[in-house]
């Protein structure tokens, strides 16, 4: 299996590479939205609960874009067929996509946290806490990016492509939003960063294994006629 | 069924909703021999298609591909069937060559194979170009290489000569004609040039078999009046 995932994953990425779709439209997004956050809370900066609420609001809109353009590709160009054709084990197909939406929005981050830290966040964070904050992100990422393939191939047979994905994702995603909040709120404290709460780490380290699991049961019947 | 038996269809329903594409389909195809499918549009030819490519589900009867039941054995089958279909099944912005890498590596092919097969479509010269900026005949081309590239055993190819100019078509020849040896199954809208190649003549109307008898039982006007 690591074979056709490694294939998948690199035609995904190459496509990515060669004909920018998702992640510019996630990071323009991304910015975008800090802005209005600016200026929809008249207030120069943010700290504590409200400044993870913001980035982990920002964090789940901009991925919902890359959600619904997961499988664009593939269904748009008939490559999927050719896939499903293909004598390859359909949770390759999952993988691959996982770990392209998880890349994605690791690159997503790459522009949104620092957008964060320049346009709201007061105080700025220590290398110490940016370090704790990727590991925070990169757990996060990982349930988004395991029920965003599932959202995602649902969606892209349909014709209210753009409309189901937030419908579905947006429920299934609220444990990644309380997690992803708890967790980061002692990052972004007034008074300097403190600890990660090990309990919320562990309810998305919990979320994602769940979620990775029922994802591994569901894909095959979600691809297939 | 027999071990030379590459297709047997027995009262193969597939419904869209209510409305039934295929409706009791039920014959026998030898390995090795060409089953050409004709009927207007919208008759249940490329529907058929789809379902023998394990794409689509049976909603009634048995249906039996290279020995195996389809929906359950879909797996046993997919990698020895090669599809050419309205759709080329190419990313438009990757080069034919990657197109064929990718499709390689997922059926374990050699990479070899890859520069084989774009050489035998004359397309070894643009394969560094991306596809969208292939005309629509090279893309057929490379659509052809594609279907090929994991030499099948069972080829599925509706309209597999549209858009490809006689020189194309000649080219193309020994991947999907006759002389490739491979058990065939292609929809057509030319009654002269279909009975030719078939062994096995099928024509559909409206989801339904009108017709289906070896082809040199069956003539041309037989074949017209599907379309009447």
């Amino acid at each position: 299996m690591g074979a056709a995932v490694n294939a998948l994953l690199r035609k995904d990425l190459r496509l990515e590479l060669r004909a920018p779709q998702v992640v510019p439209a996630m990071a323009i997004f991304a910015v975008m939205t800090l802005v209005v956050f600016h200026f929809a809370l008249q207030r120069r900066a943010v700290a504590g609960e409200l400044a993870a609420g913001v980035l982990c609001v920002t964090l789940l809109f901009a991925a919902m874009l890359g959600v619904s353009r997961l499988f664009v590709a593939d269904r748009e160009e008939g490559g999927l067929d050719a896939v499903l054709l293909a004598p390859v084990d359909r949770t390759a197909l999952l993988v691959a996509k996982a770990l392209a939406l998880f890349a994605f929005l690791a690159l997503l981050e790459v522009v949104l946290v620092p957008a964060f830290v320049v346009l709201l966040l007061e105080p700025a964070l220590a290398a110490g806490a940016l370090a704790r904050l990727v590991l925070l992100l990169a757990l996060a990422d990982a349930g988004i990016a395991v029920v965003g393939t599932l959202v995602g191939a649902i969606a892209v047979e349909t014709r209210a492509r753009d409309l189901l994905v937030p419908l579905l994702a947006l429920p299934l995603l609220l444990p990644v939003v309380i997690g992803l909040a708890r967790a980061a709120t002692p990052l972004f404290l007034p008074a300097g960063a403190g600890e990660l709460p090990v309990r919320w780490l562990a309810v998305l380290g919990l979320y994602d294994l769940i979620f990775g699991l029922v994802a591994y049961a569901l894909f095959d019947f979600l691809v297939e006629d | 069924m027999d071990a030379v038996t590459a297709i047997e269809l027995e009262g193969l329903v597939r419904r869209y909703g209510e409305r039934a594409a295929l409706d009791g389909l039920t014959l026998t195809l030898p390995a090795g021999a060409t089953l050409v499918v004709f009927g207007p549009n919208g008759a249940g030819k490329s529907t058929l298609l789809r379902v023998l490519a394990t794409l689509l589900r049976p909603h009634a009867g048995s249906v039996r591909v290279l020995g195996r039941e389809l929906p359950k054995e879909g797996w046993a089958v997919r990698g020895q069937l090669g599809l050419l279909g309205h759709e080329p099944l190419l990313y438009r912005d990757l080069t034919a060559r990657e197109n064929l890498r990718f499709h390689a590596r997922l059926h374990r092919v050699p990479a070899g194979r890859t520069e084989e097969v774009l050489d035998a479509v004359g397309l070894a010269r643009r394969g560094d170009d991306k596809v969208h900026t292939l005309s629509r005949g090279m893309v057929q081309r490379l659509a052809v290489a594609r279907a090929v590239l994991h030499d099948p055993a069972l080829l599925l190819l509706d309209e597999p000569r549209a858009n490809l100019d006689p020189a194309a078509a000649e080219l193309v020849e020994p991947l999907i004609g006759a002389a490739s040896g491979r058990t065939r199954v292609i929809t057509s809208h030319d009654p002269a040039g279909g009975l030719a190649e078939a062994d096995l003549a099928l024509g559909l109307r409206g989801g339904r078999q009108e017709l289906c008898a070896p082809a040199r039982q069956v003539d041309t006007a037989a074949i017209g009046a599907l379309y009447r």
